[in-house]
């Protein structure tokens, strides 16, 4: 009898004997999973699309904005780096929405989520893993814009203490925007196991709060009440970030006339912001408190 | 592998667990109950995911309400509901699964390799999930659960949904663990005959409660009854009947074949001993009949439930409406055939 040489082997079953690195490697490990899905990396191409095209749309009028500044010479870039995100926030909202829902429905859906907890991952874990990664995914989005502002502003020869001091209360600006919106993002999609209302939800909140908030705002602006609208931009995620670094990271104020909220006016701003995302969190953790098995 | 000692689980409104004290050993372990009568609730406690109400339990030594952790790491868990993302392959589902265990990036792509080959997934393991069968997406679940290398594994209701064909195929995939993979399994089942051909050790709860709990083989070990069918010829028209006739002159006495069907032709000798076989076979070539089959008569397990539910083995609050295991005998006697002699 010939012996097939092309014939497989089967080798049997065979024991694992290797490292099982536990709870934080699983952590790091979801952790930037979700991230990378975040921009559709390690999914199928048509969802790397919609999170690409947005960063690109991020990235765009910074990178026009450091064109003409460099070529015209200008004195000063034309917008600063805290307002750079006000700005474009239609495009940070639509891309929570894109992303939040993808993060947390689909585990919710198709039941992954036992599978999560049969293993050393723990609830904390998971909620953990998955807010970082959405916070660092739009962190992303919003500080690479500003990195490509700041580049540009160094090439085109502004002041560097100016520039650098401007660039670094845009970052603190950007990274509490993050927290804050990935929080609600993340709340607001793992509420409903159906991907599609997540979307819509979440895109709901943003523009819904946003417009009634600008709408009262310019009412008192126009009955000169500028105490008012101060305190009325506590209920809108993108007013409340405007507030906190208009009272602390000298930014000018997108608030009709552009009257910022006072210094006490500010720290209010800020608790709620640091109230919001705590309280993000608690929700997350009651959510799938229910969610194992 | 597993003990429990007067475990109960109580919600507010019902009773899941009720004081359960067992002992299960390696091996392969069947858990049989109807529906509700606590096996997922058994396995939530045991995996450390939901506190009990009173009583204690141990998986692999550890106590499950403080060391949850560390049994997760060495336990596989195979659920019984559809748990597969649709849009992503086999493949890079099941090494998520194993880093999520803890296994490094490298180790975890050569374990999914590895399992998936060994659950019978070779080529459509790259394609996304959505498109499979039954059969297939519960390999992929059964694959998840021993990614890790596991000590042991919880499957619960692996076959559910699979025709005849992909049952086998399961069950025998589930010997297989234990066999070559050195994995003791605990497999739920609310179908008696399947664990009857799968499992060294049977555990019966309903109610929340131990029913029964023995090895397989003292439910269905070998009885003494010897089967004989023989065909029938022109010389003596009913082959059975004169077999009979003869038996009855030498002194063995033989019942017919009972109420089965197509049991007509055959006759059962109790207590049959080598030298009733060989008087059978010589009586046989003497008539000069065929002879069909001699084979040694087993048992099953639900004939022992119903024995236990007409006799003293009744549970006290035991619902007679619906006794599970009578339930659970129906599934058998499609599947009941004895090793031939």
């Amino acid at each position: 009898m010939t012996v097939d040489s092309t014939q497989i082997h089967n080798i049997g079953y065979r024991k694992y004997d290797g490292p099982r690195l536990g709870r934080s490697h699983a952590r790091r490990a979801l952790y930037s999973q979700s991230l990378r899905g975040a921009y559709g990396l390690g999914r199928s191409a048509k969802s790397k699309v919609l999170p690409m095209l947005l960063f690109a749309v991020m990235c765009l009028p910074a990178a026009i904005m450091v064109a003409v500044t460099v070529t015209a010479g200008l004195k000063t870039l034309p917008v600063d780096y805290t307002r750079y995100a006000v700005v474009m926030q239609a495009v940070i909202g639509l891309y929570v929405a894109s992303q939040a829902p993808q993060s947390v429905s689909r585990d919710l859906r198709f039941k992954t989520v036992p599978l999560y907890f049969s293993r050393p991952v723990e609830r904390v874990d998971y909620v953990l893993a998955k807010y970082a990664a959405m916070a660092s995914a739009l962190f992303l989005l919003t500080a690479v814009p500003l990195l490509v502002l700041y580049a540009g502003a160094l090439l085109a020869e502004l002041d560097f203490a100016d520039q650098t001091a401007g660039f670094g209360q845009g970052m603190v600006s950007v990274a509490l925007l993050s927290l804050l919106f990935a929080g609600i993002g993340l709340v607001v999609s793992a509420v409903t196991p159906r991907r599609g209302f997540g979307i819509a939800a979440v895109i709901a909140v943003f523009t819904i709060t946003y417009g009634a908030v600008s709408t009262v705002q310019a009412i008192a602006f126009q009955q000169g009440n500028t105490e008012a609208v101060g305190w009325i931009g506590l209920f809108s995620p993108i007013t409340l970030i405007d507030g906190v670094q208009t009272a602390f990271l000298g930014a000018t104020s997108a608030y009709p006339g552009g009257a910022g909220p006072s210094t006490a006016g500010g720290a209010v701003h800020l608790l709620v912001v640091l109230g919001l995302i705590a309280g993000c969190y608690a929700l997350l953790m009651r959510r799938y408190r229910k969610a194992g098995l | 592998m597993i003990a429990t000692e007067s475990l109960s689980k109580r919600y507010p409104k019902v009773t899941a667990l009720d004081r359960l004290t067992m002992d299960v050993g390696p091996g392969v372990t069947g858990l049989v109950g109807s529906n509700g009568a606590g096996k997922s609730t058994l396995i939530k406690i045991l995996l450390g995911l939901a506190p009990a109400s009173e009583g204690r339990a141990e998986v692999l030594g550890l106590d499950v309400s403080t060391h949850g952790g560390a049994i997760r790491e060495r336990v596989g868990y195979m659920p019984e509901h559809d748990c597969l993302p649709p849009d992503v392959s086999a493949t890079e589902f099941v090494v998520h699964m194993a880093r999520m265990s803890g296994l490094p990036p490298t180790a975890a792509r050569e374990r999914t390799a590895d399992t998936l080959r060994h659950v019978g997934l070779y080529e459509e393991r790259y394609r996304p999930m959505g498109g499979y069968s039954t059969g297939m997406k519960q390999r992929v679940k059964l694959a998840q659960a021993l990614v890790h290398d596991p000590d042991l594994v919880f499957l619960d209701e692996p076959t559910n949904g699979l025709d005849p064909v992909g049952r086998d195929d399961m069950l025998g995939l589930i010997r297989r663990i234990h066999a070559d993979f050195g994995i003791s399994v605990l497999v739920t089942s609310h179908l008696l005959g399947e664990l009857e051909r799968t499992c060294d050790h049977v555990v019966v709860i309903d109610g929340g409660s131990l029913l029964r709990s023995s090895s397989t083989r003292d439910f269905t070990g070998a009885t003494t009854t010897l089967a004989v069918e023989v065909t029938d010829t022109e010389t003596h028209p009913d082959g059975t009947a004169a077999l009979l006739a003869a038996l009855r002159d030498r002194g063995v006495t033989a019942g017919s074949g009972g109420v089965l069907p197509g049991a007509g032709h055959s006759l059962l000798l109790e207590e049959a001993d080598d030298e009733t076989r060989d008087l059978v076979r010589d009586l046989v070539v003497d008539l000069g009949l065929g002879l069909v089959r001699m084979e040694q008569g087993r048992r099953h397990i639900a004939d022992v439930f119903q024995a236990d539910a007409a006799g003293t083995g009744q549970p006290p609050h035991h619902d007679p409406a619906e006794p599970p295991p009578a339930a659970a005998a129906e599934s058998l006697r499609p599947t009941a055939g004895g090793g031939r002699s």
